[in-house]
């Protein structure tokens, strides 16, 4: 499996990861190599087999729906790049 | 008394309880130690002096009350990736460098119910993704029995702190090997539980599937104190089993007679050091001498597409969970424009490391359109089929031993630029994390001076059977008592 810098280029987005063009060198070459090594999931034969996401058993996890104090407001800001009174202040999504 | 901090946990809850110590002398000891050593090792990446001696007059005031519990008043240090409420916690990584949290992580609270001392937090390999702690966004952490060497990852500095007793005893996290390739790199008791066993509950997520917290201890005998007090269920996490947690303690029987261990010959990997090979070997050996029944011809055939699985599903989980740091609600951001997705994208670009955005490309290709099926599906897949031969395994075998590592502690450097020469040397623990099995890497020789670690897997929810292995084994050994030269 040969990635293209394209292909990297492409991922970096999906990823919102910026990267600079030596680490898409870097990357796509690197990349390339571990995926060649994945390639030997391909012997296994997996038919019918179901998935497993995670190794215990725990199937609709409930809990009662009721309602506890949260955290103080300026605790939860106290780390923000950027605030404006009890807001996270964030950069216009739409312009 | 010079050498407090040399102490195990039962030898301080010993002296603590008959008030010959007092938490405060323990705390300044320890501290005393960690401060001389730190220069040459660097395990630590914050030491809270100030709310470390609080808390060890607050224990005094307990013990004399007589309400002193097995980790009250004892110092400890926590790997830098679990949360505690008003101490940075940075994972050491440049975006969270100066992270506050506003809430301890479910341990956290745990120990301090029981009056633990916190010293400070370890260092570690970035977001606990390497096996060296070279990662670490500050600065690689040190092996004490060769600076030249690596202690291993990621838990790297809390195996360090408790190896050179600048701590009594650590916490790690363990996703693929993290606590018990750095214990068996640096010879020290390093536990990951059954997944599930411990609560989560403000672990920085790396892969949510796979990551555990454990005890990093001296002795078998701490290990099982300190899982007693860090064990159970927790509402705040929802994958923490609702399973009762046995006393620890009572597992900790010398002799191991009628215990069938299987030794699972695909973990003597092609490229195993000779020197390994032959003290694992070794060592099963002592285990049959105490009683134990070996079947040197037990199997695993899936191992070998472990390492695969395990590099599809961890880095899809990361780059799944690492997509929360986006420069808006705390941590590194990139102020530098306007524009939204500019700054996102050079938030990640300049806060992640080296490592962490090779994951976070990996798990996004691994997840994207018209790759799922064949990658992340397909090891998903492949998982049930390892987690099926293991419980096989399991109806046969009460337990299964393996070397912690193929290697001996490598040098710093040696493979930083060669991902999967790095990722290879985790290729005997982290088909345990794709199970969700418990297992433990303790003392079990040395080369040329360097430490050797022997793995002992056991079934789900059974640590039980893992510590008395342990614990007989360590009874009729002398490795944990060597220390290093520094």
């Amino acid at each position: 499996m040969k990635l293209s810098s394209e292909e990297v280029k492409h991922i970096a987005l999906l990823a919102r990861l910026g990267l600079s063009e030596a680490e898409i060198e870097k990357f796509r070459v690197q990349l390339s190599n571990i995926l060649e090594n994945f390639e030997i999931l391909k012997q296994v034969d997996t038919t019918d087999l179901p998935p497993t996401a995670q190794s215990i058993a725990l199937q609709n996890v409930l809990r009662p729906d009721e309602t506890k104090p949260s955290y103080p407001v300026e605790d939860i800001l106290a780390n923000a790049p950027q605030r404006d009174s009890n807001c996270f202040k964030t950069r216009a999504v739409l312009e | 008394m010079n050498d407090l901090h040399q102490l195990t946990i039962s030898q301080a809850h010993q002296l603590l309880k008959e008030k010959k110590v007092s938490s405060v002398e323990l705390t300044k000891a320890t501290l005393a130690r960690l401060i001389k050593v730190e220069d040459k090792v660097h395990a630590c990446v914050t030491i809270s002096e100030d709310a470390a001696l609080e808390q060890a007059k607050e224990a005094d005031k307990v013990i004399s009350s007589g309400k002193i519990k097995p980790l009250t008043g004892i110092p400890t240090l926590i790997k830098d990736n679990m949360c505690t409420k008003g101490i940075k916690t940075t994972c050491s990584s440049k975006i969270l460098e100066n992270f506050i949290p506003p809430y301890d992580a479910t341990v956290i609270e745990k120990l301090k119910a029981d009056n633990a001392v916190i010293l400070g937090k370890t260092n570690m390999d970035e977001f606990a993704m390497g096996s060296s702690t070279e990662n670490s966004a500050f600065f690689p952490t040190r092996n004490p029995w060769d600076l030249d060497r690596v202690p291993g990852g990621s838990s790297g500095g809390s195996v360090v702190a408790v190896a050179t007793d600048e701590a009594i005893y650590a916490l790690g996290s363990d996703t693929g090997g993290s606590i018990r390739q750095p214990a068996g790199f640096c010879s020290v008791v390093g536990f990951k539980p059954t997944y599930g066993r411990v609560s989560r509950f403000g672990l920085v997520a790396f892969a949510s599937s796979l990551d555990q917290i454990g005890p990093i201890t001296k002795t078998v005998a701490d290990c099982a104190l300190v899982l007693n007090a860090i064990a159970g269920h927790d509402p705040r996490d929802s994958t923490s089993a609702p399973h009762p947690v046995p006393d620890y303690n009572k597992a900790l029987i010398p002799e191991l007679k009628n215990l069938r261990l299987g030794i699972p010959k695909e973990y003597f990997v092609e490229g195993m050091q000779n020197e390994v090979r032959a003290s694992t070997e070794a060592a099963i050996n002592k285990l049959k001498e105490l009683g134990a029944k070996v079947d040197w011809d037990a199997s695993l055939p899936r191992t070998k597409h472990a390492l695969a699985v395990y590099y599809i599903l961890a880095p899809s989980e990361a780059s799944a969970n690492l997509a929360r740091y986006d420069g808006v609600k705390y941590g590194f951001s990139y102020q530098d424009t306007n524009n939204m997705w500019e700054a996102m994208e050079k938030t990640k670009q300049f806060g992640f490391g080296a490592e962490v955005k090779r994951r976070i490309m990996l798990g996004t290709y691994a997840l994207s359109a018209g790759y799922y099926d064949a990658y992340y599906l397909k090891a998903q897949k492949v998982r049930t089929l390892i987690r099926r031969e293991f419980d096989q395994a399991f109806e046969k075998y009460d337990a299964l031993i393996t070397p912690t590592s193929p290697t001996v502690p490598f040098k710093i450097g040696e493979k930083v630029d060669d991902p999967m020469q790095m990722y290879l040397s985790d290729v005997c623990t982290l088909p345990i994390n794709i199970a969700g099995l418990p297992a433990i890497s303790i003392p079990a020789g040395f080369a040329d001076g360097l430490p050797m670690g022997m793995q002992i897997i056991g079934k789900p929810f059974d640590e039980e059977t893992i510590l008395r292995i342990a614990f007989a084994y360590e009874q009729a050994t002398d490795w944990h008592k060597r220390k290093p030269p520094i």
